[in-house]
Parts: structure tokens; C-alpha cells; sequence
């Protein structure tokens, strides 16, 4: 294969760059679309680690986890954009600061 | 070893790309991207099956759905109201810290297995992944189904609700 020359840390610290970004867009950005795509890309850094111990250890089981976390991400984010249709059309926003009904 | 280095630097930069761009439309043509290249790192890591099940659930089916959100909704007109530049370089360096305790973890752990090369010399093919997931992992595989079952119920209740209420 052609990955046999790179340890498995660089995978790990590419996982580690994805899921910061991810972090940090969860706390600058205010539309709630970008908030899922922010969750969606920390689900992909934890895969992506999942996928490369799998080759350090030859076990095909974190390949099924990541197949799960796939399966699950899809769940979440299907119903996610559900509620956020339905906000939408009560509030004509995206916008998180907006959604403040539930503090008093 | 280049292909690595493309798919990582790839990855980085359209996760950076994602949370950068004002229009969310570009925020989700981004993360496609970004989906592409961790597809690409799978590949390298001699999962092809994860590589092409991701393009497909995710950059094909999970992020039209964003899209179709966003076009159908109109979202991406509105305007974003700006968070002050005293909160954007906390969550900077509040994401900076937290990527370095992540490798303050890793390199407490270093001596393990985590420099040895993640060589794709083992069966990852269909058979010996569907005999594994269709075995070991039978229960939660049937039980992804309830899960579904339970999403399409959720979804359908909550895109109806607002029609029920105004009745």
C-alpha cells in the first residue's frame, strides 16, 4: 500500500486539526445550518481516527463503528434539519442568537 | 506518502473553508469537499468500503440534504448577525487550547502503538467486513433499523406539527 510509510500519528493530528475547526466553528458562526455542518465535521475527525487504528490493530470492528457513527450522523441529521425547518418557519431565522424563547 | 499530505492539506483547508465562508451554500460545497478527502484517506488506509459509503450516505445523500434545506428554505439570503471580535478570538484560542490538550493526550501516550504504520495489510474486503458486521455486530445492525423507523416518525411529526397547530 502506499500509506505504509506514514505513522499513525499524522492521521490522529489531521483528525485533531478537523475537530478543533470544528470546535471553533461551532462557536463563531450564528446560522444554525453551519452549526450542523460543524457537528458533521467532528463526527468525519472521529472516524477518520477510528479508520486508522483499525489498520494499526488489522481489526475490521472500528470499521463497523465508523459504519454505525454513519448511520447515526444521517439520523441526527435528518431529524436536526426537521427542527430547524420548523423553527424556521416560526421565527423567518437560521439564526441561533434568535432562538432565546426558552430563556426567561 | 504525497497523497497523504494532498488529502490532509485538501481536508484542512475546506474544513477551514466551511466555517469561513459567509454563504452557507459555500459552507456545504466545502464540507463535500472536505468528505471527499477524508474518503481519500480511507482508501490510503485501505478501506474502500468506508470510502465509498461515505461518499455516497454523506457528500451524496446527507449534504443534499443540507442543501435542499437551504435552497427550499431560502436560508442562504439571510443575513448572519456578526459576533464581536472580543468573542471570535475567544473561540479561537478556546479551539487552539483544546487541539493542544488533544496532543498533550497523544504524546503522553507516544510510546504505544501510535508510531507504527497503519499498513493495510489485512482483509478489509466486503466479504470480511459484511461476515463481521453480519455476525458480531448483527444486534445493533437490526437495531439501526428502530433507530430509522423512529428518525422517519420524528421528522414527519415535527415537519407536521406547525400544519396541526394552525388548524
Amino acid at each position: 500500500m502506499i500509506s505504509q510509510s506514514i505513522p499513525v500519528i499524522w492521521y490522529v493530528i489531521v483528525a485533531f486539526i478537523l475537530f478543533s475547526v470544528g470546535i471553533a466553528g461551532l462557536l463563531l458562526r450564528r446560522n444554525a445550518i453551519v452549526l450542523l455542518l460543524c457537528i458533521e465535521l467532528m463526527l468525519n475527525a472521529a472516524n477518520l481516527v477510528l479508520v486508522a487504528f483499525s489498520g494499526v490493530y488489522k481489526d475490521l470492528s472500528p470499521q463497523i463503528f465508523v459504519f454505525f457513527v454513519l448511520i447515526v450522523a444521517a439520523a441526527e441529521a435528518a431529524v436536526g434539519l426537521a427542527i430547524l425547518a420548523l423553527i424556521f418557519k416560526n421565527r423567518d431565522s437560521a439564526d441561533v442568537s434568535q432562538f432565546s424563547r426558552l430563556k426567561w | 506518502m504525497i497523497f497523504f499530505f494532498l488529502f490532509s492539506a485538501i481536508a484542512v483547508l475546506s474544513a477551514l473553508a466551511v466555517i469561513l465562508f459567509r454563504n452557507p451554500v459555500y459552507s456545504v460545497l466545502s464540507l463535500v469537499l472536505c468528505l471527499f478527502a477524508i474518503s481519500g484517506h480511507y482508501v490510503l488506509l485501505n478501506a474502500s468500503f468506508l470510502a465509498i459509503v461515505n461518499i455516497i450516505v454523506y457528500a451524496g445523500a446527507v449534504m443534499v440534504l443540507f442543501l435542499f434545506v437551504l435552497m427550499l428554505m431560502n436560508l442562504n439570503h439571510l443575513s448572519e448577525s456578526l459576533r464581536s471580535t472580543k468573542f471570535k478570538l475567544a473561540a479561537a484560542s478556546v479551539s487552539l487550547v483544546f487541539f493542544l490538550v488533544l496532543l498533550a493526550i497523544v504524546e503522553t501516550l507516544r510510546h504505544g502503538h501510535l508510531n507504527t504504520v497503519a499498513s493495510g495489510s489485512y482483509d478489509s474486503s466486503m466479504i470480511a467486513i459484511s461476515r463481521t458486521l453480519f455476525s458480531t455486530y448483527a444486534v445493533p445492525f437490526e437495531l439501526t433499523a428502530v433507530l430509522f423507523l423512529s428518525t422517519i416518525v420524528g421528522a414527519v411529526l415535527i415537519g407536521k406539527k406547525q400544519g396541526k397547530d394552525s388548524e
